[in-house]
Parts: C-alpha cells; structure tokens; sequence
C-alpha cells in the first residue's frame, strides 16, 4: 500500500506539494478552508480535497488522519500549523509531521513546544544570501536538532586570531571539528600542516550551543578580548 | 496580582475593567491598537500593541513575572500557543484560556491547560435552564 500523506492547507505549498507527492505515488488528502482555493484543488484532486478547517478535529478525521503516514502543516498561519502539528501527533499518535514556519520569529515557539521538524522558507532563502554575500564572520549552515549538532560556517579576516596559524597549534577542544576549508573557490581538505588565511571559509561541525566557542578560538579580531 | 490579558475584546476588556478596579496591576496586548477604546478612560494599566505570538511583545507587556495570563482573542489557535508561551516559556503560575471548539478545548485541557469553552458553557446552561423549567432532569 502506497503511503499516506495528510497536507493541511492548500495554498500555494500545499497545492504544489500534494501535486508532486501525487506524481511520485504516494496517497494525498489535502485540506483547504477557504471555498474559493478549494473549488481549484477540487477540480485537480477531485476528492483528495477535502473542505474545513483542519485544526478541528472533525474535518481532521474526515481526511483519515489516524492513518495518515505523514501530516504536514504548511498553512500561512503559524498557530495552526502548531495546533495541527500537536494534533496529529499527541491526539492521533501520527508518526511523522513537518510544520512550515512562515514567520522565522515564531521559531523559537515551534521549538519551544516540541513542533519538529520544521522548514521555513524565508530563512533558507537568507541563509543563501548570507551565504553568498557574507556580512558576518558566522554563518549556520545547517542543523541536526535531534543529535544536537550543527555544521557552521566561520568566515576568517586579515585580523582574526587564527590567521596565519598552522591547523595543529590551533586550540580546537573535543566537540569542535573543522572538516573543510573553502579557499578561492576549492575546497581544501584540513590537516595539522595547512595554516589559515583571510577569506577562508571553515566549514566546521560542532555541538548545538558551542558556536559562538567557535568564532572566539580561531575568528576573533586579534585586538578584541576574548 | 499582576494580570496580562491577551486580546481586548468584550471578554478581555471587561476583564481588564474587573481586575483594574480592585486595585491589581494589568497589562493588555491586541492586535488592533483602535481595541484600546475598549477600556474605560480611567483604565491605569498598560495596553501593548502586538499580536499574542509575538513572544518579545508578550515579554514587554510583563508576561515573565506575571500571576496571571488570561487570554481570549477571537482565534483558538492564537489562544490554545500563546498560552502555552504563557506556562512553558514564562511559567506563569495561573493560565485561563478561552477556546470556543469543544473538541480541542477538552483535548487541551486533559493536557493541562486551564480552558474555558463558551460553547460546551451555553449548551450545558441551557440545558439546565429546560431541567429547572420542567423540574426535572432531561437527558
């Protein structure tokens, strides 16, 4: 049996997702309140769309969501992506959810109470754009909420601290691991004989929390206390 | 006591009226700045404008160190997160929260939320209102 995928809300992302999830064989119900977006979806998804709202628990249990392999909230609103998400998994024991987050600000709430994972696409576009037009020395890259890691990026200046030390005379402690150097446009695989420069970019996986360790022990201006 | 309300419509309003009068300390938050009018002119406390997930306005309007947080905008969802900000986030001791659906009122509620629900409210007093009437219980 294919699996189950339970989108709520059929904007934009929801629409374009339940089509590709379609197209790739798995089951789709998608759920729109609004009359006007669902007449649309109607016609395309015929009676994979469901009509209501889907934070009440009626129109939830319409679209099947005790079998539902997978619900995800990508809603414009982020309450209700929360109060979907805590739905389907603490009321229905729905093994897989993926919450969209349309403010970055509200973040920290869906973090807050335990609503993982999450995607945001403002913040995926910024990260982009700091990626590539960098203002600040630290960038993240990416993270691993559950094992508690995170791939950050540490941009070196003329000034930093570590400019112009060998790898191995860097005070790197356990947790903190440089895994990548990106120089001039190559990618330089680190050992104890490499020393850093301006405009590198280390590529550097390190515990949750710890970043700010990082940017202090190889990024910091030499004239700045630690 | 220091009071937060959140969402100053009729019930949020009328509570910050209640509790301004006896003398606590309470502060407003709503979305629409024109809900200030709402209060009487000789409201002392504060109103912030902002909507409730707003966790930086919520720390403005006082929500760490407040007694209570009642919260009743118009929107469940709204409600149902900014008063699990209130309990989880800023601890406060006594949440009340409004939420109108019956379902995901007592869904909420069995997992500890303080919840009133109009809804499951006026069905239960009219039905009481019909017992009292006939002078007997009706089910």
């Amino acid at each position: 049996m294919n699996p189950f995928i339970l989108v709520v809300g059929g904007g934009k992302v929801g629409a374009n997702l339940s089509r590709e999830l379609l197209a790739n064989d798995f089951e789709v119900v998608v759920i729109e309140q609004n009359p006007r977006k669902h007449a649309a979806l109607e016609k395309e998804f015929e009676q994979a769309a469901i009509m209501g709202d889907g934070t009440e628990v009626s129109v939830l249990e319409k679209a099947g969501i005790a079998r539902a392999d997978y619900v995800i909230a990508v809603t414009g609103d982020d309450e209700d992506n929360i109060i979907i998400s805590q739905l389907a998994t603490e009321k229905y024991g729905v093994k897989n959810i993926i919450a969209r987050v349309n403010n970055p600000s509200n973040q920290q709430t869906f973090d807050m109470l335990g609503v993982r994972p999450t995607v945001s696409s403002v913040r995926t576009i910024l990260s982009m754009v700091e990626h590539r037009l960098p203002h600040q020395r630290l960038l993240s890259l990416l993270s691993f909420e559950e094992e508690n890691i995170q791939v950050v990026e540490v941009i070196l200046s003329e000034n930093s601290v570590g400019v112009g030390k060998k790898l191995r005379d860097l005070p790197l402690p356990q947790g903190i691991l440089l895994v990548l150097i990106l120089r001039e446009h190559e990618s330089v695989i680190p050992h104890g004989d490499i020393d850093l420069r301006p405009e590198d970019h280390l590529i550097i996986v390190t515990e949750e929390g710890r970043e700010d360790e990082v940017c202090d022990l190889i990024a910091r201006d030499r004239d700045e206390q630690s | 006591m220091r009071i937060l309300i959140v969402g100053c419509g009729r019930v949020g309003s009328s509570l910050a009226t209640l509790y301004d009068k006896s003398g606590h300390e309470v502060n407003v938050v709503d979305e629409d700045e024109d809900a200030v009018h709402r209060l009487e002119p000789e409201f002392h406390g504060g109103f912030f404008k902002g909507v409730g997930l707003d966790v930086g306005v919520l720390r403005e309007a006082g929500t760490e160190g407040a007694d209570v947080c009642l919260v009743a905008t118009d929107g469940d969802n709204t409600n149902l997160v900014v008063a699990q900000i209130a309990r989880e986030q800023f601890h406060v001791p006594c949440v009340v929260v409004r939420v109108f659906d019956p379902n995901r009122a007592k869904f909420f509620e069995a997992r500890g939320l303080r919840v009133v629900c109009p809804v499951a409210l006026t069905a239960d007093l009219m039905h009481q209102a019909v017992s009292d009437f006939r002078g007997e219980d009706i089910e």
